[in-house]
């Protein structure tokens, strides 16, 4: 295939990405979008493999089936609730394919077109090693990302002293090695930006916190594009740069908006340090007093409701209650109770985490609300559940300036008539304070687990 | 390596970085990352899981670079390095369309 063909065969695949993304404007075009995606990766890899360059195909046979295979069983067996790991362990990998491709490069220059090994361009250095520098971060930051989500690793924040001094002289240290590289090719000066790069990557998520996986699922993914496109530049290669920049930016402003929903900086969460792993027991309860209920009277209560806006959050996910919950508004839907869903944009370990789970439980996607569709609609609902959430709820978020989460936006469902709240014990949320919505008079506790209590709910229902 | 071969591959070098020249490859590169601002702006928040899986899939066209490492038909380091970039992006892509695609069957409007 000639130069020019091949330019536009990567041009096409690269629009078919861009309407990829376009499609997921709306539920309705997804689908198309998607297969329009999967058309344009086969473009991509169709045009590569006529390339004159590529003269074997023994091994890229097998390395795709061996691949593929792999992929599609993962992706075919995988629980709903399982996918904000599989998409950090997707990150990791396309973090060290950028690896190995910057070092397939370094070492064979000519293969590509950018100089003879010993004399590779300065420009081509600078990208190379930029691709496989943000590459190897994204590689073990993902891992550390993987074991928080899956529960191998403690999802508390693991601060040290000097911290942000050790990442802040490896990070010029990397830029030193860089340039030396840049300048002298030395395959030595290469490694120690790889090893280097891969203990960053850890340092760097480590001190982050689970709840705050939200904003570094999304940071991750933002990498993944960097380093693509850090390798297209090394390659001249315009179909890698466009994808690259697509990802690069779709994370960035993923990570913008799950910092928004947070009221916190960038910078804030990624020096880390906020929020505790199961929530401690909260210790300035006083004399104040909770009132507390059965399923029977969760379930007298929204029977005789007009209007059921439920509130979920990862603790839903945890107890996998989103089934139960979908058979629980079944009931109340056909006793002529108008049910609503409500989403916090950090509900849940990923960026709509909580949306992919209710239309698992087959939840209609137009009674599922964000926050600002649905906000101002709680003051006139009769009763609100709220079910494996809380620090989205806690009202100090508007009221308390010495609050951890002032300034967060938050559900005002203490507006509501009833606030029935699933909860397992008294532990405060991964903010570690306290929830005054508990106190309240209209809040009724229903203590336990929360796929159990909704199915004991069910049951008094019927 | 021969001088002959080392000045014939810095020759090939020099057009290829003179066809596309890093200026040129720089503004696809802005006017890309501003395409995918405004596109994404556009996804609807119920779809950000999905648009993860599918950006997740579409950046390991990364493969493309893996291919042409993994093509000469001699065994050196390079072709091991570009074989198991073939396999890492292949499980990414299929993974990463399979799982978008299941997501995105779910999503059903009332009734």
């Amino acid at each position: 295939m000639s130069e020019e063909l091949s330019g536009l065969a990567y041009l096409l695949a690269a629009i078919c990405f861009i309407l990829a993304l376009r499609g997921l404007s709306s539920p309705e075009t997804a689908r198309r979008g998607n297969l329009t995606g999967m058309i344009g990766m086969a473009i991509a890899i169709g045009t590569t493999l006529a390339s004159p360059h590529v003269l074997s195909y023994t091994w890229i046979i097998a390395g795709i089936l061996v691949g593929g295979t792999i992929g599609t069983v993962t992706a075919l067996k995988i629980q709903m609730t399982a996918l904000p790991q599989l998409v950090a362990a997707f990150h990791s990998l396309v973090g060290l394919a950028a690896v190995f491709v910057a070092t397939a490069t370094l070492y064979a220059p000519d293969a590509y077109g950018i100089g003879a090994a010993g004399s590779i361009l300065t420009a081509s250095l600078i990208e190379m090693s930029i691709g496989t520098f943000i590459g190897a971060i994204t590689f073990t930051g993902s891992i550390v990302a993987f074991a928080k989500l899956q529960g191998l690793v403690s999802g508390a924040p693991l601060v040290f002293p000097g911290q942000h001094l050790l990442n802040a002289v490896l990070g010029i240290a990397a830029i030193a090695l860089i340039a030396w590289f840049s300048a002298t090719e030395s395959y030595q000066a290469y490694w120690l930006i790889v090893a280097l790069a891969l203990v960053l990557g850890f340092l760097i998520i480590l001190p982050i916190g689970g709840a705050d996986m939200p904003v570094v699922v999304s940071m991750l993914n933002s990498y993944s594009g960097w380093a693509a496109c850090g390798i297209g530049f090394t390659l001249g290669n315009t179909l890698l740069i466009i994808t690259g920049a697509l990802v690069g930016s779709s994370g960035a402003i993923l990570s913008y908006i799950m910092c928004k929903g947070m009221n916190r900086s960038f910078f804030n969460v990624i020096l880390g340090g906020f929020g505790t792993e199961e929530g401690v027991a909260a210790t300035t309860q006083g004399d104040k007093t909770v009132r507390q209920g059965s399923a029977e009277d969760a379930a007298f209560i929204m029977q005789n409701a007009g209007k059921v806006i439920i509130v979920p959050g990862y603790g839903m996910a945890v107890a996998q209650a989103q089934h139960a919950l979908r058979e629980m508004t079944d009931v109340l839907k056909a006793a002529g109770v108008k049910v609503s869903y409500a989403i916090h944009p950090v509900a849940g370990r990923m960026p709509g985490h909580m949306n992919v789970l209710l239309a698992e439980a087959n939840v209609p996607y137009d009674e599922v609300f964000e926050l600002e569709e649905i906000n101002h609609e709680f003051s006139t609902a009769d009763v609100v559940y709220v079910i494996g959430a809380n620090d989205v709820t806690n009202p100090a978020a508007k009221t308390d300036p010495n609050s951890p989460i002032y300034g967060m936006p938050i559900l005002d469902v203490e507006k509501a008539q009833t606030v029935l709240f699933v909860k397992r014990g008294m532990a405060s949320g991964y903010a570690g304070v306290d929830n005054e919505l508990f106190f309240r008079d209209n809040t009724m506790m229903l203590f336990g687990d929360a796929k159990k209590m909704t199915e004991e709910i069910l049951q008094s229902l019927g | 390596m021969d001088p002959t071969k080392i000045m014939q591959a810095t020759e090939a070098a020099a057009a290829s970085a003179a066809t596309g020249s890093l200026i040129s490859l720089f503004t696809v590169f802005l006017l890309a990352i501003f395409v995918g601002y405004y596109v994404v702006w556009n996804v609807t928040s119920a779809l950000h899981s999905p648009l993860m899986s599918v950006t997740n899939a579409i950046s390991s066209v990364i493969i493309v670079g893996a291919l042409i490492a993994a093509g000469p038909t001699d065994v050196h380091f390079s072709k091991i390095m570009g074989f198991l970039a073939v396999v890492l992006a292949s499980v990414n892509i299929f993974g990463g369309f399979i799982v978008s695609q299941r997501m995105l069957q779910m999503f059903r409007k009332k009734g």
